[in-house]
């Protein structure tokens, strides 16, 4: 169960983190300069190119030893990067290289004279960004957002190599303890269900409220 | 480009009225395309002035250049006696040299699109509140009560909590004029608010506008309806391939042109 807890809490927290490096991707490749475009080009072709499991194990350790020496060329203490604000940076870093395509194709898709008809009455751009343009490119981003967070939830498990005691983690040393290896293993698998479940009763209503001023497709058959 | 801080003052009130707008040997190019080639318009308070012309005239980016959605080349614009500021950027393209003047300005002008622009994830009543409420600090209370006046002023007072995908492009377009409204904008801007419509739809809209002529809001106005700016104009405005090749009150425009191309245009549309 605190297995389970932890898995919940770095979805979140990677969804979130993700999020942020998304949205702002987004915007620096829409209306960056240059170099911001080709900076966050770079990014998204490289995360996205390379396994999760890789980038897992390369940023964890050697991001942990980087910082670490950074920290001692500084002249300070080297610390212990807690697993779980690893794990959030980690997978949060990977999630927002995706984000980025699916917010940036939200944002392509909102009918353009809405974002001049803002910019026309005076808007200023962080205004119409929190205004206009975030809750316009919600309805077109959500299905895309949503299936980052279900593969977050599960991204969780890769956390196991590096030794951070997840759901999968917890259930291979439980099923390893008492030889019960499928009793733990399906439970395991409920449990990853039942979130899945969970999570999209709570993103179909959060599509339902974003597409508050669409009609229904169904009327339109 | 900023060649044009000179003349100044000496615009105030040369018919009583102020002007509101001023635009002065104005040109824009996109790319290679020249579409504007020195224009200059002038509208003083209590003036409709109406742009008429055939397609990619520049009338419409004449419109659009009066709030900077599209940045002139080169010229002068002064909306309320104030001049934009405007620089050439890294690229060689004209831009506003300052943001924050432009949203004060634009913040002045009510501008009424083709296509209504409403904003799709709010219902009537929060696209008109919007810009007075975020934009110029409006108490939100204080606005609604305002905004439910304009959209009863509109015939849309049953319909202030319905979102804008429900309604005709008629009533659209009425909340739009209400939303532009809202702002108690100096000067109206009309882009083709008609263009988009169904023809039976189009009288509804128009007698809008007409009511705001009549009462002295101050318009400038890009159409297709000859007609309606024949009746509500007080001046005409007649563009051809971005040059004013004539203008002056409808009387004379549409009662005695006196260039071919204009007679042509009138001809053809008439």
């Amino acid at each position: 169960m605190l297995g389970l807890l932890h898995s919940v809490e770095i979805a979140v927290g990677a969804t979130c983190l993700g999020l942020l490096i998304g949205t702002g991707g987004a915007y620096g490749k829409l209306y960056g300069g240059p170099v911001v475009r080709d900076l966050l080009a770079a990014y998204t072709t490289i995360v996205r190119a390379v396994p999760e499991l890789v980038l897992i194990l390369l940023l964890y350790y050697a991001g942990t030893d980087l910082i670490n020496q950074a920290l001692t060329a500084m002249g300070y203490q080297r610390v212990d990067i807690s697993g779980l604000a690893a794990g959030i940076f980690v997978l949060g870093f990977v999630q927002g290289a995706y984000s980025t395509e699916v917010i940036r194709g939200a944002i392509l898709a909102i009918p353009q004279g809405q974002i001049e008809a803002a910019r026309a009455y005076g808007m200023s751009p962080g205004l119409l960004l929190r205004r206009i343009t975030l809750p316009a490119m919600l309805p077109f981003a959500i299905p895309g957002l949503a299936n980052l967070w279900l593969i977050a939830t599960k991204d969780t498990a890769l956390l196991a190599v590096v030794g951070f005691y997840e759901l999968a983690l917890a259930t291979r040393q439980a099923a390893g303890v008492t030889k019960a290896y499928f009793t733990f293993f399906f439970a395991a698998g409920v449990l990853y269900l039942l979130l899945s479940l969970f999570s999209n009763f709570l993103i179909g209503r959060v599509e339902a409220w974003s597409r508050r001023g669409m009609p229904s497709l169904k009327e339109a058959r | 480009m900023t060649s044009f801080a000179a003349s100044a003052l000496k615009h105030k009130a040369q018919n009583g009225a102020a002007e509101a707008i001023h635009v002065e040997n104005l040109h824009k190019k996109f790319g290679q395309l020249h579409v504007l080639k020195g224009v200059s318009l002038s509208a003083r308070d209590g003036e409709v002035i109406a742009i008429i012309g055939g397609s990619g005239s520049g009338k419409s980016t004449l419109l659009r250049c009066i709030n900077c959605l599209e940045n002139p080349t080169s010229g002068i614009i002064r909306v309320n006696g104030e001049e934009i500021e405007l620089r050439a950027d890294s690229h060689g393209h004209t831009v506003p040299a300052d943001r924050r003047q432009i949203e004060r300005i634009r913040s002045k002008l009510g501008m009424v699109f083709q296509n209504f622009n409403l904003w799709s994830h709010m219902t009537l009543i929060e696209n008109v509140i919007e810009v007075p409420v975020h934009v110029l600090g409006v108490k939100r209370d204080v606005a609604i009560r305002e905004a439910e006046k304009l959209l009863a002023r509109v015939g849309l007072a049953e319909k202030r909590d319905v979102y804008p995908a429900y309604l005709s492009g008629g009533q659209q377009q009425r909340a739009a004029i209400a939303r532009a409204l809202a702002i108690n904008p100096r000067v109206m801007l009309f882009d083709e608010p008609t263009s988009a419509l169904d023809p039976e739809l189009v009288g509804e809209v128009l007698k809008v506008i007409g009511d705001l002529a009549r009462e002295g809001r101050t318009m400038v106005l890009v159409t297709h309806e000859m007609k309606f700016a024949r009746e509500v104009a007080t001046h005409v405005v007649y563009l051809y391939n971005g040059l004013v090749e004539e203008e002056g009150p409808p009387e004379q425009i549409f009662g005695a042109p006196k260039s071919e191309r204009l007679k042509q245009f009138i001809r053809n549309i008439g």
